[in-house]
């Protein structure tokens, strides 16, 4: 192999440190929790992972995530769409306001949608009144989950938005298409791939979320227990290899979801290059 | 290209009630319910001494923790920017693990490696080092999950500067920190200032990993978020909701700043 020169100095230190850094934080504790789970013996781990309780958090923890994160695509697409192209007043502060939930600790989140979503809240009043219980339940964990989502679809699909031609909008409409066909069969495919992007990271953050959703779930057993509730209910009854399993579940989870997204986005921008 | 009048005014709309209904009132709540006692109950509550201990012990932990995440972020930024090596993207998948991780998993890791089952409880024990349970414990979940924040920000700008303008300053002999200091540093200021105003408000506001390690001791290694979660939980809600409007002031002062070096890029641009 030929020795590769490398201009500017820093190179051995800044590699250092931050292979440092990284295997201190990262990787060993990552590690001790795998090795510390794999401790638990094969039987014990299956019976603790496929304990119904614990599938059925699973279930809410993938369900309502994968809804929240269905719902902060379509609004996403909508808000991405009205801050790029439109101009009205307030605009600004709209925009600005998006980043909320990355900047709003997620405990406050929590207990402001409680309050709001209860029975008597400002909000949750209506949907009690035409029989949608908004909190307690699993429409409350969705409601969370779509808060804490809402940045992730919106600001992966701005940028594309802002930087796409608008002369292959143009030769649509020339060719006859209208305005909703020219958006999906036009501006939706370029879109796409961040849309994917975005979809991921909230549906990813939606499954482990933990604060925005412990209050407003009501955390009732086989109903709207979370996943991360499990670990944390495992962890309080001192039960640390019965926490790491779920834990782990949970992570292999979470990165395949990740994971199948790089794959149907490397599979798109393959077919695209043909 | 001009839109059908209905069509814009439609989504506008939705964007306006969504927003309202999700972003707006929650934030309006907070406030309206840390006031409904008036505010000499407003400020018992925020002044209450173990309100003030989570406030102290909330502070050293981002502190600490932005500024570890800081070095590090601008180090690994650095790295993957300025040099081309082999396992660079295995590298950087790798920072950006954190983010994949639920914080209750981050905050599990950690007792894990320290706690009361892990390969250096025997150690620890024989020295008498308390992390698990005590403010290290804080401190490590913190910069866990606020870990990729400041290379996150600093990535994408440190790409698109190239690195023209460092091999210039290498060929005219400055030393490694010098250009960093005089080149990059310069070149990279707003993103650098976002990406530590969005790890500090990550980390001032983290909540299921801090959980975790914490072990919920009142006045020791209480958090403000999980003295936000006490005190609800006590059904003292007005109590809460005025601490919890400490950190909404926070999270609106951030917001601000994001406008602002937004608003300073493009200027530059």
């Amino acid at each position: 192999m030929a020795k590769v020169t490398r201009v500017i100095p820093g190179f051995r230190f800044t590699m250092g440190f931050t292979l440092f850094y990284l295997t201190l934080i990262v990787l060993i504790p990552l590690a001790s929790l795998i090795l510390k789970g794999g401790g638990i013996g094969f039987g014990k781990f299956l019976q603790t992972v496929l304990d119904p309780r614990v599938l059925h958090s699973y279930l809410v923890s993938f369900g309502c995530a994968f809804f929240a994160a269905i719902i902060n695509s379509i609004f996403g697409i909508i808000l991405a769409w009205v801050l790029v192209r439109y101009e009205f007043s307030c605009k600004k502060i709209i925009d600005g306001l998006i980043d909320l939930p990355f900047a709003l600790p997620t405990a406050v989140a929590g207990i402001a949608l409680t309050s709001l979503y209860s029975e008597n809240g400002w909000i949750g009043r209506f949907f009690y009144a035409i029989g949608i219980e908004s909190s307690f339940s699993l429409v409350g964990i969705t409601i969370a989950l779509i808060f804490i989502g809402i940045p992730f679809v919106t600001r992966n699909i701005q940028p594309i938005l802002k930087d796409l031609d608008t002369q292959y909008e143009e030769a649509s409409m020339m060719l006859g298409a209208n305005r909703w066909t020219t958006f999906r069969r036009v501006i939706f495919p370029e879109i796409l791939p961040s849309l994917l992007t975005g979809f991921g990271l909230a549906f990813a953050r939606g499954v482990g979320e933990y604060g925005s959703v412990v209050f407003i779930a009501g955390n009732t057993p086989m109903k709207t227990e979370i996943a991360p509730l499990m670990i944390m209910s495992k962890l309080e009854q001192y039960d640390y290899y019965g926490a790491t399993a779920i834990a782990l579940v949970l992570l292999i989870l979470s990165f395949l979801i990740l994971f199948s997204i790089n794959l149907i986005q490397w599979r798109m921008s393959r077919l695209k290059g043909i | 290209m001009q839109e059908n009048k209905y069509v814009k005014y439609t989504l506008i709309g939705i964007s306006v009630v969504f927003l309202t209904l999700m972003l707006i009132i929650p934030l309006l709540v907070v406030i309206v319910e840390a006031l409904s006692k008036g505010f000499a109950v407003y400020f018992k509550a925020i002044l209450d001494p173990f309100a003030l201990k989570a406030m102290n012990l909330t502070l050293i932990a981002t502190v600490v923790a932005v500024v570890c995440n800081t070095v590090f972020g601008l180090c690994a930024a650095w790295l993957l920017t300025k040099y081309s090596f082999k396992g660079k993207n295995i590298l950087s998948s790798l920072i950006d693990l954190p983010f994949a991780i639920s914080p209750v998993i981050a905050g599990l890791v950690f007792v894990m490696t320290f706690g009361r089952i892990s390969y250096l409880n025997d150690f620890l024990t024989a020295n008498n080092l308390k992390i698990v349970f005590a403010t290290p414990g804080i401190i490590l979940a913190t910069i866990f999950v606020t870990f990729p924040f400041v290379t996150r920000e600093l990535i994408p700008l440190m790409h698109a500067q190239g690195k023209d303008e460092e091999e210039a300053a290498t060929m005219m002999g400055a030393s490694g920190f010098t250009i960093f200091r005089k080149v990059t540093l310069p070149n990279i200021k707003w993103g650098l200032i976002y990406g530590v105003v969005l790890c500090t408000a990550r980390a001032m506001g983290e909540f299921g990993a801090v959980s975790v390690v914490s072990g919920h001791i009142r006045g020791k290694t209480n958090t403000l978020p999980l003295h936000i979660e006490i005190l609800y939980n006590e059904y003292n809600f007005t109590a809460a909701f005025a601490v919890a409007s400490i950190l909404v002031i926070f999270a609106i002062l951030i917001l601000i700043v994001r406008n602002i070096v937004e608003w300073k890029n493009e200027k530059e641009a």
